[in-house]
């Protein structure tokens, strides 16, 4: 017990110290979890647009296929990542494998079901009404989509949000195909196993907070924007 | 004619909505599509509005066949606007609602700022325009509506049951502000309603919609005098509507004088609802304004009640009549009557 204190002030004093360590390791996965969301969202706000405004067969087949792979195992995606860049593999040649570029690749896969079915709901929250009322008013199919997502803009930013929540948690993929490599492809979430593995327990409680911490961030903004959205 | 339609098809699913509707709206008219509820109204403003695409048909607009898709499509739908049964805002002011679709035509400010101010004259929506347009009543919300789609100058303007969902009390007054923006701005008018009062009051032209189809179609006086079947004369005949000529609160129709509270001149309709007229065997004495004696000429069980057909002179009333009071007059085809109702009761078109 009084080595779990003991270990909880180290952890502190290394948040409010700056260590660089700690700092490096943070800022290395906000920005591969900031890249991912934002490539992420510019592939997939998009694609849940196209289903939500098109007419096809199996739509709602489709739908609900998103939908049950919000909660991908990270490990399966890490997994198929693995296979499609490692030498072997269709993009091996690429030599992607245990690099920051692959946790973004892995990511980018992690958060399409979240950002495209989240979208389609957004969208959905809005009702055809708006739709229907752009294009009474003259706009044009593309104007009419713009404007649509705009009266959504609340529930879309939503969803980019839940989708970056899941990028900066994620250990599967960070670990499979970003080899956990110090000061390269280490993450909070790479470091914090590793590092609770190798007995360092104050780090990986100060990694651990930052991670919570980071984690709370993005839920109370959800809330906030939610709560704006509804006024 | 602004607008043809042409053998106009709609399968959803497996239910067909719409079975070769033609439809021929001339420039400059009040035209009002009737029918009950389901009967494709909705669905056939949709393709007149170019927001839907029939299976099969064409669409004309100013003698031209509108394309499925592309980019005249998009030209010819923006000389049209459509207004709908529950109209959806945008956020933001009802001022930004109202130059929305004139920033996306790439107007000017000029000419969007002036365009905006006369229409929001018209509409009487000047006070509104700083509003958040959520905050709005649903009578304000109508008005901001109609005016929005106004303010793009459309030649075409479609309605689908503008006064459903109003209070009774704003409908009249909403129908007047119709007819008044119709005057105003010389759009034509295309306009739904299940309602053939509302058809009345507003319209010069019409059709009459059932199961998909168009039933009738023609000047308003047309559909009213001389139904094409059963179905047309049960949806305009029901309210006992008559073609009046209006000296004060007298209306002369089909050789009677029937008295009414409102004071009107000119040509016009009177209804007498059947619910209110009450049929006896003798004149009796009574406080009704109107009496008249007639013969019967029908009897129809409806239901638990019965309509009676009673001639007087060249018009025909309809009387509701429960089936107690039916046994109690003991009365058959041919039988000598007096009907009677009051004044208040006439309703003046």
């Amino acid at each position: 017990m009084n080595h779990l204190i003991e270990a909880l002030g180290i952890a502190f004093r290394m948040i409010f110290t700056g260590d660089p360590l700690v700092y490096q390791i943070t800022l290395r996965t906000l920005l591969i979890a900031s890249i991912s969301t934002l490539t992420g969202s510019l592939l997939f706000i998009p694609l849940g647009s196209f289903i939500y405004f098109r007419r096809f067969r199996w739509k709602r087949v489709v739908v609900g296929f998103i939908q049950t792979m919000y909660s991908v195992p990270t490990v399966f995606v890490g997994m198929l990542v693995f296979l499609m860049i490692s030498r072997s593999g269709p993009m091996g040649s690429m030599g992607l494998l245990f690099s920051p570029g692959a946790i973004v690749i892995g990511e980018v896969f992690l958060i399409a079901p979240i950002i495209t079915g989240l979208t389609i709901s957004a969208l959905q929250g809005v009702g055809s009404g708006l739709a229907d009322t752009a294009l009474a008013l003259g706009a044009s199919r593309g104007r009419m989509v713009l404007k649509v997502l705009f009266e959504a803009k609340y529930a879309v930013l939503t969803s980019v949000l839940m989708g970056f929540g899941r990028a900066v948690s994620e250990v599967g993929v960070a670990l499979m195909v970003g080899g956990n490599i110090s000061g390269y492809t280490r993450t909070l979430t790479t470091a914090i196993s590793l590092g609770i593995g190798k007995g360092e327990t104050a780090q990986s409680i100060a990694l651990g907070i930052i991670l919570l911490s980071l984690a709370m961030i993005v839920s109370i903004t959800v809330n906030i924007i939610q709560h704006g959205g509804r006024k | 004619m602004i607008l043809r339609l042409r053998d106009i098809t709609v399968k959803k699913e497996k239910n067909t909505i719409l079975k070769g509707v033609s439809l021929d709206i001339p420039s400059g008219e009040f035209f009002v599509l009737m029918g009950p509820t389901g009967s494709g109204k909705t669905t056939t403003l949709r393709i007149a509005g170019l927001l839907d695409t029939p299976d099969t048909g064409d669409v004309l607009f100013q003698g031209e066949t509108v394309p499925r898709s592309g980019k005249r499509l998009l030209k010819t739908r923006r000389r049209i606007a459509t207004v709908f049964q529950s109209p959806v805002m945008f956020q933001g002011t009802v001022l930004e609602n109202l130059e929305w679709g004139l920033k996306i035509r790439g107007l000017s400010k000029e000419e969007t700022v002036s365009r905006v101010s006369r229409i929001a004259d018209l509409a009487d929506l000047n006070e509104l325009l700083s509003r958040d347009a959520s905050t709005l009543s649903g009578g304000e919300t109508r008005r901001t509506a109609l005016a929005r789609a106004l303010v793009l100058n459309p030649e075409l303007l479609i309605l689908d049951e503008p006064t459903t969902s109003l209070h009774p009390s704003f409908r009249k007054e909403f129908l007047e502000s119709l007819l008044m923006l119709h005057r105003e701005t010389g759009t034509t008018f295309l306009m739904a309603t299940h309602d053939f009062t509302d058809a009345l009051a507003a319209g010069t032209m019409g059709a009459v919609m059932r199961q998909g189809e168009i039933e009738q179609q023609g000047s308003i006086d047309q559909i009213l005098f001389s139904p094409r079947s059963r179905f047309m004369a049960d949806f305009t005949g029901t309210g006992n509507i008559l073609s009046a000529v209006f000296c004060g609160n007298m209306a002369e129709t089909g050789g009677i004088t029937v008295k009414h509270t409102g004071s009107r001149q000119g040509r016009g309709f009177i209804a007498v609802p059947p619910e209110v007229i009450v049929l006896s065997r003798v004149p009796g004495v009574t406080s009704e304004r109107n009496r008249f004696q007639g013969t019967v000429s029908s009897l129809e069980r409806k239901g638990l009640n019965w309509t009676v057909t009673v001639d007087v002179q060249e018009v025909v009333f309809a009387v509701a009549v429960t089936t107690g009071a039916l046994d109690e007059l003991e009365i058959q085809e041919g039988s000598p009557v007096w009907i009677s109702f009051k004044a208040s009761a006439v309703h003046v078109f």
